[in-house]
């Protein structure tokens, strides 16, 4: 299986069980796991981006025999963050990015953003938006404005030119029904599983949506992974539905290393 | 053996209480769920009259009708209704098939209003489950927190009393109740974030913890991961799953000859 959502290093508010590499990876492979793409918590907080992808990318060679995949981190809104991109792909050999742009404090709408997007498209790096990191309702009270991301302008921005590939991650708490529709449908964009919650949760949501544009995600070690795996189990999907959404989605976006 | 405190009818998407229990049960069975806590109706509101409270425990009553066996059911009541809370409780406790009382946000659980409903939830060994939370964006006016219920319990040393949610934001929850011995803590309608059970555990001993999933609104996937996934021991894990529910109940279980 393919676990599109795990960080690395600490959660800034919290020691976490499985917050050390070695212990993250085996819980992973406990549950199945083959391969994971990690950011870093890091890069929630800190400013030498450049230093968090560095050790980012040296975890993920020391720890996990290749199981981890890394995911490099850039904020759009601080000075020369091309030579970050550039430095994620020429010197870490990262796949991708991770965006978390409510704690860098810029909206979808903004033009830095948007640049971002059709250079690491240019490039054919894969975005990843980290939509939330946790439940507004639990943040740090230093926090409690914390900006929400809407992913809505997006969409125009998937049709330009550069063909972005981007996922969110922990959307589905901020994005459902009609306007997810609209969302999945606007271009090269996938959803995971992290934040979502309900009855049934992706058995419902597979109905509304289909099951192309999904992908396990846990958002572990912040989350059990159990709490997505279990979710494949409640929502009792078929063999086919789970082979897309484990492993064959997310193959898609990124062919194995 | 798993003993789920907390589950609602409104929320799974069918149109009666019979069928939403029924999809309740089908993905309980899937995740080895045996007994299900329901109460309050669809729709529901933040400060019931007592018309709606008799309405939302007439759904609850019709939904227990056909799983007795599954699932129990306690009674929604509210501080700013006291007599007519009263006299649901008889009609649904005392004279009906209700185990325990649900108190949400129509106000604040350290009134004196209180006093009343936990005197009589005492009187009929009926358990007490009263909503928290500590929203970083601050609480609904009549929302209780896990330091009031910490109060209430301070005047009800006997009474059984549970605090939902462990608070939400469950660092400060299990610090709030630590000294209310009778009070346990719920872990359901929370995301399922890594370390809450170890840390509920260890402040208030397995005994007080017990799993819960604000289902449908929560998956009993997420919520049944916190217990699963947990670093703690086996003997913990089935207190925490089910033996602690059991224990909670077996009084007025035992007081209406129901076997379980
Ligand atoms: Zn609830």
């Amino acid at each position: 299986m393919i676990d599109v959502n795990v960080s690395l290093s600490r959660y800034p508010f919290r020691r976490l069980p499985c917050d050390e590499p070695e212990a993250l990876v085996a819980r992973l492979r406990g549950l199945g796991v083959t391969e994971a793409w990690a950011g870093s918590f890091d890069a929630l907080l800190h400013r030498d981006l450049a230093a968090v992808n560095a050790r980012t990318a040296e975890t993920c060679r020391r720890h996990g025999d290749g199981l981890l995949r890394p995911f490099g981190a850039v904020d759009p809104t601080l000075p020369d963050w091309r030579e970050e991109l550039r430095r994620c792909q020429e010197v870490h050999a990262m796949p991708g990015v991770r965006l978390h742009p409510g704690y860098h404090g810029y909206g979808l709408d903004v033009p830095a953003f948007a640049e971002l997007l059709d250079e690491a498209g240019g490039r054919g790096l894969v975005v990843q938006i980290a939509v939330r990191m946790e439940d507004e309702r639990t943040l740090h009270p230093l926090l409690k404005a914390l900006p929400r991301t809407d992913p809505a302008p997006l969409i125009p921005l998937l049709a330009r030119p550069s063909q972005p590939r981007v996922v969110l991650l922990n959307a589905l708490r901020t994005v459902s029904g009609e306007p997810l529709r609209r969302l999945l449908a606007a271009g090269e964009v996938w959803v995971d599983v992290g934040m979502l919650e309900g009855l049934e949760g992706i058995k419902r949501l597979v109905a509304q949506v289909g099951i192309d544009r999904l992908l396990l995600g846990s958002h572990a070690p912040f989350y059990v992974p159990e709490a997505a795996h279990l979710q494949l189990k409640e929502s009792a999907l078929s063999a086919a539905q789970a082979e897309a959404l484990t492993r064959g989605n997310a193959r898609r976006i990124l062919p194995a290393p | 053996m798993i003993w789920d405190v907390h589950t609602h009818l409104a929320g799974s998407g069918e149109k009666t209480p019979e069928e939403s229990i029924a999809r309740l049960i089908v993905a309980a069975d899937r995740m080895g769920i045996d007994r299900l806590v329901v109460f309050m109706g669809d729709p529901w509101s933040y400060d019931p009259s007592p018309a709606d409270l008799t309405r939302q425990n007439d759904q609850v009553l019709k939904a227990l009708d056909h799983w007795h066996h599954r699932a129990f059911g306690f009674v929604y009541v509210s501080v700013n209704h006291v007599e007519a809370s009263l006299r649901e409780i008889d009609r649904c406790v005392r004279d009906g098939p209700m185990v325990g009382l649900k108190l949400w946000v129509a106000g604040r659980c350290d009134s004196p209003e209180a006093d009343a409903l936990v005197l009589h939830a005492q009187g009929l060994k009926a358990l007490v489950f009263q909503h928290t939370w500590i929203k970083a964006q601050g609480n609904l006016p009549g929302e209780s927190t896990p330091m009031d219920l910490a109060t209430l319990a301070s005047r009800h040393p006997e009474a059984s009393l549970v605090c939902g949610h462990v608070g939400g934001q469950w660092e400060l929850g299990v610090r709030a109740v630590r000294s209310a011995s009778n009070v346990a803590v719920d872990l359901g309608g929370v995301d399922a974030t890594a370390g809450i059970v170890e840390a509920a555990v260890r402040e208030l001993g397995a005994e007080r913890v017990l799993y819960g999933s604000d289902a449908p609104g929560r998956s009993f996937a997420t919520q049944l991961a916190k217990v699963h996934g947990a670093d703690i021991s086996e003997a913990d894990r089935r207190l925490v799953l089910g033996e602690n529910l059991r224990r909670l109940l077996r009084p007025i279980l035992q007081a209406k000859g129901i076997e379980a």
